[in-house]
């Protein structure tokens, strides 16, 4: 068979595709995106009728594939690291209820944070969870993984997680496909109260979880994601976690003088750490993320038997993504280097793009909010966390998805007035419009500006759960139609823009202004495809 | 044996992962292994932009050019080439087009940088901009670019015409036409 040229996030889904997958859910979120996307163009999964539209948030999103697990289907939930703390709760509860169809949870976790508040590592997330956590080196293992893992959580019934960093979500390889199997008949699980966590059997089913984990480790020592090396200097053994491996390939073109542990599966295969350890004189941990095995080889007394060596002692970087130099430093591979860079060299910060409604937004909402000075706007997740950078500095914060919107809302309750959310129209229906009802309910003075540009931008222009529904939502979270505002950010309508603005930032009430322009890019993209 | 390390640099919207899947189609169909690491997400907007790409008849391991190790650097702007230097080989190529991107403030004295690029060992410039608007649209100059490092690149110029092809099928025959005389252009021009 020809070999497809594939992004690791499309080999994934290619993986799936071809195991038998029924559906996949997910929000949107850099490095993770292209996962969906794949299945949403694909022409196999459109003729068998997979499931592959985008969800209102990853939470919804992994219990939509609960249920489809539920219903004896392969079902896939794909999320960006810190869409797995908005899914933490069916997450960790999946665990407990367990499966019936094979499902994994694909988080891409995003090291030097690329297009992320934060760096966190989803495979603690796996250890919380109890749940075997796949990590894959290349794009033939995604592909691998992903083909083989929706057996891996029907053998042992349990939610698999599988964690890929953005390098490797969006580095192109040959991929070479395995046989297309079925999906699986649609049934009902065989213990109507499987999936039923009242107290009484989730503590039946947490015995089974715990009792499941010893299998688990015997799994990762047999499964093949993870191989133990031999070499012939022992002086050093080097445990290399998923994309390290490759790092460590690249500096020993002839071949690595020491045994190397591979490690690709989780729980971590405890027999082939003791083996390595007792026969090597040091080890080096080389891991993309945060030291997990580093640390727990060291013991939380810090007495492992040998010395180890990684993040934590400084071998390697606390933080930040790992890379071929970082790896040959730490392991004394000097390499050479070409020209410095020039001294002249400039910054080029990525910028909201020219024309961008959110530009427009901003400048009336600056202007609105001069007689109350600086200091009281909150924004959130998307292209308009942009206006932090000059020349708007036009916003206070940028937290998690919804965060502009609750923590205004805070800010009023202390005494800040008038105190504004900026939020756009996909982040809003993530998760903004529960803190909209609770200022709803407690008529905190604050105004709601929502950038609508009808489409979730920043990821590359998917289909926003708000599109059409904005101004239904906000009515029905019971939000006074006489406060609810729709403006159209362009600069011919500045002065009137502004003075919707200060109307309603005089307000002691709750305000919505939907401020809506349909994304340049969005729209630049339609009128081509017509 | 055959390998290439290229580094493609320039800014968000100028086309360098059009050039990427060109190579990386054209590579495929001569069964050569691959591995092309690119941006996506918020560094696309505006902001500086690269992709490593490796190209070999062997076994590639990391998804990232080490220091040192890239064959050619090739810049669809003159400063953003500048900025992955320390990843030049020794007898590595910078091709870049003369042409400046310029949006932000601080941008330096145009004049001077294509100084300092000359005075790189190895350095090739040229004007894709004006090629481009030769071969029928200034949009295509990623294109020439693409021709001006074709000759130091290991897959042959044939799969890389056809690779365009196929890129830019859905768009027309023009839209191919006018992409292949841009990429003859800036061959026959890197070449001189």
């Amino acid at each position: 068979m020809d070999k497809l040229l594939l992004l690791g996030d499309e080999a994934i889904a290619q993986g799936a595709i071809d195991a038998g997958l029924s559906g996949i859910y997910a929000y949107p979120g850099t490095p993770s995106t292209e996962i969906t996307e794949y299945v949403q163009r694909n022409s196999y999964a459109r003729q068998n009728g997979l499931h592959s539209d985008w969800s209102a948030n990853e939470k919804t999103a992994l219990e939509a594939a609960l249920g489809m697990s539920y219903a004896g289907k392969r079902a896939m939930a794909c999320m960006k690291h810190v869409g797995l703390n908005v899914a933490a709760d069916p997450f960790i509860n999946s665990a407990m209820t367990g499966i019936a169809g094979g499902l994994i949870v694909v988080v891409a976790d995003d090291p030097s944070m690329h297009s992320s508040q934060n760096e966190q590592d989803s495979r603690f997330y796996g250890m919380f969870a109890q749940v075997p956590v796949l990590e894959p080196s290349t794009q033939q293992e995604a592909y691998d993984m992903a083909y083989a893992g929706f057996g891996l959580s029907e053998k042992f019934r349990l939610p698999v997680l599988m964690r890929i960093t953005t390098r490797l979500s969006h580095s192109r390889a040959g991929i070479i496909r395995k046989e297309q199997l079925n999906q699986n008949p649609f049934s009902l699980p065989d213990d109507p109260r499987q999936f039923v966590l009242l107290p009484s059997i989730a503590r039946k089913r947490y015995k089974i979880l715990l009792e499941t984990q010893v299998s688990l480790e015997d799994n990762a020592l047999k499964s093949g994601f993870n191989v133990l090396r031999e070499g012939k200097e022992h002086k050093l053994g080097i445990i290399a976690c998923g994309i390290a491996l490759n790092y460590l390939e690249e500096n020993f073109p002839a071949g690595i003088p020491y045994p190397v542990l591979k490690i690709g599966q989780y729980p971590a295969p405890k027999r082939m750490l003791q083996d390595l350890v007792s026969a090597c004189d040091s080890i080096m941990v080389i891991e993309e993320g945060y030291p997990l095995i580093e640390e727990g080889l060291r013991g939380i007394l810090n007495n492992s038997p040998k010395p180890v060596h990684g993040r934590l002692d400084g071998s390697l970087p606390r933080d930040g993504e790992l890379n071929p130099d970082l790896v040959g430093e730490a392991l004394g591979v000097t390499g050479q280097q070409g020209p410095e860079i020039p001294e002249f060299m400039i910054d080029r910060p990525p910028a909201l793009c020219k024309g961008c409604g959110h530009i427009d937004t901003f400048k009336a909402l600056l202007e609105a909010l001069e007689p109350y000075g600086p200091g009281r706007t909150f924004s959130d997740i998307g292209c308009y966390t942009l206006g932090a950078l000059p020349p708007y500095n036009a916003i206070n914060s940028c937290v998690d998805m919804g965060a502009s919107v609750t923590m205004a809302k805070g800010a009023a309750d202390a005494g800040l007035f008038p105190s504004v959310a900026v939020i756009g129209d996909s982040t809003f229906t993530h998760s903004g419009m529960t803190g909209l009802l609770d200022a709803v309910i407690e008529n905190s003075p604050v105004t709601v500006v929502i950038s609508d540009n009808e489409t979730t931008g920043m990821t590359g222009g998917q289909k926003s759960s708000a599109l059409g529904r904005l101004e239904s939502i906000c009515l029905g979270l019971g939000v006074n139609e006489k406060h609810l505002r729709v403006i159209t950010p362009l600069r011919k309508n500045h002065d009137h823009n502004v003075g919707v603005m200060m109307e309603e930032l005089k307000y002691q009430g709750v305000s919505v202004i939907i401020s809506r322009r349909e994304c340049i890019q969005t729209a630049a993209r339609r009128k081509r495809s017509k | 044996m055959k390998k290439s390390n290229i580094i493609l640099s320039g800014v968000g919207g100028q086309g360098i992962l059009t050039i990427a899947a060109a190579l990386s189609l054209a590579a495929l169909r001569e069964n050569l292994n691959i591995k092309q690491a690119e941006v996506h997400g918020m560094s696309q907007r505006g902001g500086a932009v690269q992709s490593h790409l490796r190209i070999s008849d062997g076994r590639i391991a990391s998804d990232l050019i080490p220091k040192g190790r890239a064959d050619i650097i090739l810049s669809i702007e003159p400063v953003e080439g500048m900025r992955y230097l320390p990843y030049l080989s020794e007898n590595g190529l910078l091709i870049t087009n003369s042409k400046p991107f310029v949006n932000v403030d601080n941008y330096p004295d145009p004049d001077f940088i294509l100084g300092e690029i000359k005075k790189i060992k190895g350095s090739i410039i040229l004007d894709a901009d004006d090629m481009a608007k030769e071969a029928g649209s200034v949009r295509t100059s990623n294109i020439v670019m693409l021709g001006a490092a074709s000759p130091y690149i290991c897959v042959d110029t044939g799969s890389i015409e056809n690779a365009l092809a196929r890129i830019f099928d859905r768009k027309g025959h023009e839209v191919v036409e006018m992409n292949l005389r841009a990429y003859r252009m800036g061959r026959e021009a890197a070449r001189r």
